[in-house]
Order: structure tokens, then sequence, then C-alpha cells
């Protein structure tokens, strides 16, 4: 392979035999010179009688012998072994955890040992049976003789010239027409996705919009909230299974204490102490799940952003820049949590065209 | 090859119409030297193989949709559920199809064992500086397959459109989104709108098995191609020099071993898949945006971005109305992007620096270039501190540190352990090659005692065995530059290339990068070749005939600082 149809030929092979081997000395295993080759293995100063590279048997024909049988009940186990997984694929169902699990210990174990007998036996062949050789071939430098670096030089200019490439005129226009070319591809991408446009900058929380518990699908009365400290996710009422709404609407309640919020929290946003934070974390978008009731702390279990469920949840640690926004809350007739209008800046990840507005929380401490 | 039968009937009907016994008779005599390390990039190979074979499965029950279904599999616990119907497929593949649960499962090990293979081949390449002349394409290849593999898991990983992939996919989106100037734009095209959309999952699915992959295959192919085609590099040893391969032929040793290899690598992920979980989607639930499962680990390979991710103050800037989310853009792209560059770039660095164009076919045993041993082992400290931060959580509950506090580590550590082991390690390769050095002046210390005439105890010594010192003396040295004598007039007068600032830092970097302890000189030869065996011009350029000499100086003219 290496001295194979040589790219250093290219140039003048035109005119030659292609496969002619023009430096046989280089190659292993070619008859003579002798010296290119050398059994390295022990007998380094004899040049005159080189022994065959490939010796035709064994270096221990005991141990071969022993060796063989070995390798043969490797491979013998081997075949069982796949027979014994086509066994397990015919008699093993698969309907359900249990019978899954069952399947699966044996099609996999009786397809490691397809594998473990092929590869065990193939090594004792390789040490055992075959004779140890170390053979020694010759490297040709990489580069190109000189010669044949000119020659390609000239065929390449010569074709260049009688190309007329030179001409200017066709070369430009050439190049003019390719630059739309390469563009076409570009622009035939433009129908991947609509222009986001401001919809970073809303959800579809409206006033009137009922908090809906996730999960249990039901709307919330302020006193359902039986103690403070309570987290629950809420999402607006009509959307529990649209996802694309979901990925910014869904916001966390928490409970507290009266008297317990401060400012930055908006206080008239609140209902009977009840605060309405976005739940999707201004860092990269992952819902903040975790609330720790004592120090109120709003975690997100992603990169860790710390958010302080008391002060407006500005953040107090980690890589989120911007506090999580806050939702207005009301109650309606029926006395139920609803929203009093959209949040009021963008939820979810930081994006270039947000703009200093976005950033009405505190930063890290 | 005197066989008497010659050629059988398939091998004169193909060579009637080929011309290939000569070519395909060298390429069973091809060398192949043997060393341990060699295997690394044959695991990733292989890796490869069993993603593509376990893959094609795998697409004839995978359904690449977000469409809305209500499950009613046999997987009791998720009856009743809505989710996508790629989630859906995901779990008739683990419970209904015989034999598909294994089959994910060694799909996923072997993504795993493809990556780290990967990693680790890296590493040996660049520790044993076989990336140098002649074969920096492949090193630049390398790493490209490197990066797309990356991609490819990710993509891979996301496609069960699970709790745990879709929270992945969101921080993904959430990353892209935050890019500057454009970042809207290539989030609202990839997404097909707004985050999840209902394209993903298809879109994602086509980049996995069919561009990327097929963009691995090229890169692969011209990888191994250029490695047939330049040969082997060799460890140092009796015999091997630059200009030769001493190994075992393809044929049929290469081909029974590597065929064993074969074997053996499946067997593990065939093992793995079958007694460790991966990926136990149906625990996790579908994907939804309001949901998120606490202490979620990504794959392994994402683990550095992530780290990075978490270790970064919560930086953005707002101009003229605009946002530049730093907190973001720098951990996602600048350490990935000095690794990456750096390996890219330092091939090419260290030929500047060292001036050396020679080609080079044996390796070079880590310690005998200690600066850049120094330097891998920095990137290595640097990449493995975010890959801690990366699991941050599950450390700080095991270890009982507050989480604040492990990121503050982490934050300092990221700056200060690449400079430890950058300085640890080249401490100890100085030490290893003085120890070099002690062998071969005094010999390997038989634990013989004997005592002298005089009364005095002596411990006996036996010199090294030649195929130790091939090994001892292939410390060549680093080629140093010519040190500039600008006060000097005449011969001290510095060559072009040390003029000007870039020429002093140039010549200030190679002192630094050609640090090393000096091989006792045998026969005097500067060059620290104690011998020079017939036909071993290892420090000869193998190239020297029409190649270039060194550029400035070679080792000879020059001696080494003897370290410290
Ligand atoms: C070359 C590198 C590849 C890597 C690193 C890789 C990685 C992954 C990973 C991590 C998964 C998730 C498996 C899970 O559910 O636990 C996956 C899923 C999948 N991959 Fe690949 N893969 C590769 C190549 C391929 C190829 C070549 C094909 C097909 C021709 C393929 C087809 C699939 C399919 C259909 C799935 C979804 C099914 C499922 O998740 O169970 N992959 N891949
Ligand atoms: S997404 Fe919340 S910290 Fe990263």
């Amino acid at each position: 392979m290496s001295d194979t149809p040589n790219p250093n030929d290219t140039p003048e092979s035109a005119g030659q035999e292609p496969e002619e081997p023009r430096t046989p000395h280089r190659i292993i295993g070619t008859p003579p010179p002798a010296q290119s080759r050398a059994m390295l293995a022990d007998e380094t100063g004899d040049h005159h009688e080189p022994p065959p590279e490939l010796p035709p048997v064994p270096d221990n024909p005991v141990r071969a012998r022993r060796a063989e049988r070995i390798v043969a009940a490797c491979f013998l186990l081997s075949a069982l072994a796949g027979v014994g997984f086509i066994a397990a694929y015919v008699g093993l169902e698969v309907n359900g955890l249990d019978s899954t699990l069952r399947s699966n210990l044996a099609l996999g174990t009786s397809l490691s040992v397809v594998f473990l007998g092929l590869g065990v036996g193939a090594v004792l062949w390789v040490r055992n049976i075959m004779p140890d050789v170390e053979l020694t071939e010759q490297r040709k430098p990489l580069a190109s003789p000189p010669e044949q670096r000119e020659e390609f030089a000239e065929t390449f200019n010569a074709g260049a010239a009688a190309s007329g490439f030179k001409r200017p005129l066709l070369r430009r226009t050439l190049l003019l027409a390719t630059a739309p070319l390469a563009a076409i591809p570009l622009v035939l991408l433009r129908d991947m996705g609509p222009l986001p446009g401001t919809s970073l900058r809303h959800t579809v929380w409206r006033k009137g919009m009922r908090l809906i518990v996730y999960g249990p699908n039901t709307p919330l009365r302020p006193a359902d909230f039986s103690n403070p400290g309570q987290m629950i996710t809420v999402v607006p009422e009509g959307y529990q299974d649209n996802q694309v709404a979901l990925a910014k609407a869904t916001t966390i309640i928490i409970k507290f204490a009266p008297g317990q919020l401060r400012p930055p929290t908006v206080m008239n946003w609140t209902v009977d102490d009840i605060v309405a934070y976005s739940k999707i974390c201004t860092h990269v978008g992952c819902p903040v799940a975790l609330y720790e009731q004592t120090t109120h702390h709003i975690l997100c279990p992603c990169h860790q952003s710390t958010f302080d469920a008391i002060h407006g949840a500005r953040v107090i640690f980690g890589p989120a820049p911007r506090a999580l926004p806050q939702l207005p809350l009301g109650t309606d007739s029926q006395g139920y949590l609803i929203a009093t209008s959209d949040y009021h800046v963008p939820v979810g990840p930081s994006f270039w065209e947000l703009g200093g507005s976005g950033f009405t929380g505190g930063n890290e401490s | 090859m005197s066989n008497s039968k010659g050629l059988g009937g398939v091998g004169v009907f193909l060579d009637d119409r080929t011309r290939g016994a000569a070519p395909a008779r060298r390429f069973m005599r091809k060398i192949f030297p043997d060393h341990w390390s060699f295997l690394l990039g044959e695991i990733a190979l292989y890796s490869f193989i069993i993603l593509i074979l376990t893959g094609i499965f795998l697409t004839l029950f995978f359904q690449p949709s977000m469409t809305d279904v209500v499950y009613h599999g046999v997987y009791h616990p998720l009856d009743g559920v809505r989710m996508s119907e790629a989630y859906a497929s995901t779990l008739n593949i683990s419970f209904d199809v015989r034999g598909g649960l294994l089959l994910r499962q060694i799909h996923h090990w072997a993504a795993l064992l493809f990556v780290g293979a990967i990693m680790v081949h890296m590493l040996r390449v660049f520790f044993t500086g076989a990336y140098r002349k002649p074969r920096e394409f492949n090193w630049i290849i390398g790493i490209a397959i490197f990066t797309i593999s990356i991609f490819e898991g990710l993509f891979g990983y996301s496609l069960p459109d699970d709790l745990l992939s879709g929270t992945g996919l969101r921080i993904t989106q959430g990353v892209l989104q935050s890019v500057p100037i454009v970042g809207t734009y290539l989030s609202f095209f990839l997404f097909g709108g707004q985050f999840p959309g209902h394209v993903i999952i298809p879109r994602l699915y086509i980049i996995h098995v069919l561009i990327i992959p097929g963009l691995l295959l090229a890169l692969i192919s011209a990888h191994l191609f250029l490695m047939f085609h330049q040969k082997h590099t060799q460890m140092p040893g009796k015999g091997r020099t630059e200009t030769n391969v001493v190994g075992a032929p393809m044929y049929p040793y290469f081909m029974a071993k590597t065929g064993a290899f074969f074997f053996f690598v499946f067997a593990v992920v065939a093992l793995l898949s079958t007694f460790a979980q991966i990926n136990p989607i149906w625990l996790f639930g579908p994907y939804n945006p309001s949901g998120i499962t606490a202490g979620s680990q990504p794959d392994f390979y994402m683990g550095a971005l992530e780290g990075a991710l978490r270790i970064m103050p919560n930086w953005v800037s707002n101009v003229g109305g605009y946002t530049i989310a730093w907190n973001v853009i720098i951990p996602a792209f600048v350490p990935l992007g000095i690794i990456f560059g750096g390996a890219a770039l330092w091939p090419f660095l260290e030929r500047w620096i060292t001036g050396d164009h020679r080609e080079h076919h044996i390796n070079d045993r880590p310690r005998n270039a200690p600066t850049r041993t120094g330097i891998g082992m920095a990137a290595v400290a640097f990449y493995g501190v975010l890959w801690l931060e990366g699991a941050n959580d599950v450390i700080a509950a095991q270890l009982h540190i507050p989480l604040y506090t492990l990121t503050w580590i982490a934050r300092v550590s990221v700056f200060l352990a690449p400079a430890v082991a950058y300085w640890v390690t080249k401490r100890i390769c100085l030490g290893l090659q003085r120890k070099d050095t002690h062998l071969l002046e005094h010999g390997v210390e038989t634990g013989i005692i004997r005592q002298l005439p005089s009364g005095e105890f002596i411990e006996v010594t036996r010199p090294v065995s030649e195929e130790v010192r091939a090994v001892l003396e292939s410390r060549t040295g680093l080629p140093q530059l010519p040190a500039p004598a600008p006060g000097e007039p005449g011969e001290g007068v510095p060559a072009p290339s040390e003029r000007g600032a870039m020429g002093k830092l140039r010549v200030r970097l190679n002192r630094v990068l050609t640090e090393g302890i000096p091989v006792p000189t045998g026969n005097g030869h500067g060059n620290g070749h104690a011998e020079l065996r017939e036909g071993e011009p290892a420090a000869v350029p193998s190239g020297a005939d029409h190649g270039r000499e060194l550029e400035a100086g070679s080792p000879d003219e020059e001696e080494r600082p003897s370290g410290h």
C-alpha cells in the first residue's frame, strides 16, 4: 500500500509503466537485496543466509499444539454462545420491564461470550501458533524528488497556459458567476424558521388568565396554600399541553408569611403574600425547580444559579445575570389566582436584542 | 510467496481485471509497529464501526417525530402519558423490540467509548510528539473528528426526547440564543421558531444518522489513508530508526491481532450493556419544558462545557440597547476554543520555535520533551477542573463542601491547576531524564554489595542492556536556535530569523522548549548520541537528501543547558 501507485509518481507516470516497482530494495520481502530486511529476533549478525521472513512453523510446536486445542475450544464456545443468542431471542418474550431485563441479560451475555471467545481465541492463536517475527521495512522520504516537483510545476503551468485562464475577462466573469452560486444554498435555508420578531419578549400570559397547577391541572385559590414556604409550579390556563408556550410561560408561586417579602419584589403584584416568578432560568433556560424554605433560595439545578425569593428573585450566586421576572398576580371573581398582565420583562436566557431594559433585578453579591 | 499454486481462481479473476497482485502483496507485508498505546486509535475506530452497525438497527424502529401521542405500550408506569412519537418509539425499542434495549445500550456505551478513546488517543499522539512533520494533517483531521464526534453524541443523546436530553437541548438552545448578533436568528432557524417547536428532533435525526456519520466516515478514511501512506510512527528502541519501520506484517499478524481487538472492544461494550444500565429513559419521563430531574448529568464528554457554564460569573454587558451575554458565550466558546485551537496550532508553533523541519518517525518519550509534556498536562488539568466542576453538585454532596465554596475553588483552580501541572510535570520529566542519564552512565544497580580491598563497600552495577540503551539514548533533545549575540560583531550576528521582537520571543520560547538534561556523550558526539550505530541516522533528517536542513542551527552546534 505504502509504495503502491505513489502520488509522487504522478507527473511522470504518463509515459511510464504505472505499476513498475522502481525501488524494489525498499520493499520488505522482495528477494534481493537481502540487507533491506533483517530478522531482528536473534541472529542479527548473520547477513549471509537470511532466514525466511515468516517461518512456516511455530516457535514452540508443543506449546502450539496445546494452544490449538484451547483456541478451538474458544471458537467452539463462541459458536455455542451464538446459538444461545438465537435461542434467547426466540425463546424469551419481551413485554414489560422485567421480561426485557431478563432478555437483555440473556442476549447480552451470549453476545459478549461470542465476542470474547473469538477475541481470546484469536489472541492465543497469534501468540502461540504464529511464529514470533519482527520485520523491518524501509521508509521512503515523503517529499518528492526535486525533478518530480519540477515536472509537476511544468505540467501544471502548461495546463494553465493552455486553458487561457490568464485572460482577465474570462477569469473575472467566472468568479462573478460563482459568487451568487455560493449564496444560493444559504438563501435556501431562510425558510427553516420564522424571524424572531419580538416573540422572545412576550409569553402567553394575559390579564385574567388563571394559574393552573402543573400536573393536577387545577386552578388555585390563595387559601389552598396551607402554610408558608410552599413552592408550586403553575402554567397558564388553556396552554397545559403547549410546549412552546410552556417553555416561556411556566411560573412558580411561593407563599410567604405576612411581611416577609422585601423590595425589589413588587408588592402589589402579590396576593396574600403569594409571589409569582418565572420558572425559566435567566442563564440558559432550565426550569428553576429547587426551593430551599429556610433560606428562601430558588436554585436552578442546571448550573446552580441561586435566586433570592424574598428580594424579587434577584441573583445571589451563579451564572444567571438577571432576576427571575415577576408575574403580576390578582384573583378573579371566583377567587382563583390569575395573572393581571404578561411579564413586564422578557423571561429566559439573554439574547442580543434584549437590551438593558430586561435587567430589573440585582447582581451576584 | 513461492507458493506453487500461485493465485487461486478468484485471485486470477481479480488480477486479470485490476493488476492488483503487486499492491496487494505489499499491503500484506505492510509493517505495523507494536505498542500498547497504538491500540487507542483502534478502540475509537472499532467503536465507530459498532456505532454504525447498532445505529442502523435503531433507525429501523426509531420515529424521529415530535407529534404528540398518548402512550399505551407495555411499560405500564407511563400508560396514558402524553409524549412525542420519538420518545414513544424509544420506549418501544426498549420494551417491545427483542434485543432493542441491548442494542440501544450498546449504541450508547459505544458512543462513550468512542469519544473517550479519541481523547486518550489524542493525548498519546500529543505526548509522544507523533503529530510532528509529516503528520500535521492527520493531527488536524483528528481534532476535526473529535469536535464533530462531540456534536454527534450530543445530537444522538437528544433524539429520544426524554426529560433529561430535552433539558440538554434546552441548554444548547439557550447558549445558541445568547450568541451576539445572530444568536436569536440561529436559534429560530434551527428550531423552526421558538423552543422547542416541532422540527428539532427530525432535524437532529438527519444530522445524526446521515450528515455527521458521512463526514466522520470521510474524515476517518482520510485519517487512515494518510496513516497508511506515511506509515506508522514507532517508539524508540533497538534497530528502530527514522528511516525504517519495525514490527509485524499486516498479514497474518496485524490482521489477526486487530481482529481480536475488534472482538474485545465489542465484547467489552456488550458486557457493559448487559450489566451496566445506561440512559434508562423510561425513568426520566417524556420531555416537558416545565419539568426537570435534579442531579442529572450529561454524557461525560459534555462535562467540561457544563462545568465551564457553572464556573462562570454572571457577566453581561448592555451596549447601545443590545446585550452581550459574556456569562454564556465565554464558557461556551473560550475554554474548548483554547484547547482545540491550541491543539491545532501547536505543531506549527513548535516547528517555528524549534526551527525543526525534519521528518519525525520515532516518537518522543514524553519525558524527553519536558515543556511539551508540561503544556499537555496543563491542558489536561484545565480540562479536568472544568470537567469536575461539571459535576460540582455531586462532588459537593459527596465531600460535604458547600456548593458555592466548591465553585469558588474551581474558579481559582482553573487558572492555578494548569500552572501547577505544568511546573510539576516539567520537574518530573527532568528528574526522569536525570535518572536515564544516570542509568546510561552508571548502569543498573544489581543489589550485590562487594567489599573493595580498601575496605570500602560498593554496589555492583551492570551496564544496561542494548535494548534499554537504545531507548534511553533516544533522547536527542529538541533543536536549539543559536543564541543571538548582539554585542559582538562578526560571526555573532544573529540570523535574520532571530532579529526583532518576534525573533527574540522565538529564541526565548526556544530556550524554554528545549530545556533538558544532556545525554552522556559516549563518543564525543555533541548531539548526545552516544553511539551512532550503523544504519541508524536517528538525528539525521530522513528527508535530508532533498529536504530542508534545520532552519537555524542544529543541536550539534550548541551545548544544551544542563537543567537544574
Ligand atoms: C459516530 C458516532 C455516533 C455517536 C457518538 C452516537 C451517539 C448516540 C447516542 C448517545 C444516542 C442516544 C442513545 C440512547 O438512547 O441512549 C444515539 C441515538 C441514536 N443513534 Fe447514534 N451515534 C452515532 C452514530 C450513529 C449512526 C451512524 C446511526 C445510524 C445510521 C445512529 C442512529 C441513532 C438512532 C436512530 C438513535 C435514536 C434511538 C435511541 O435513542 O434509542 N447513530 N446515538
Ligand atoms: S440554566 Fe439555570 S443556571 Fe444554567
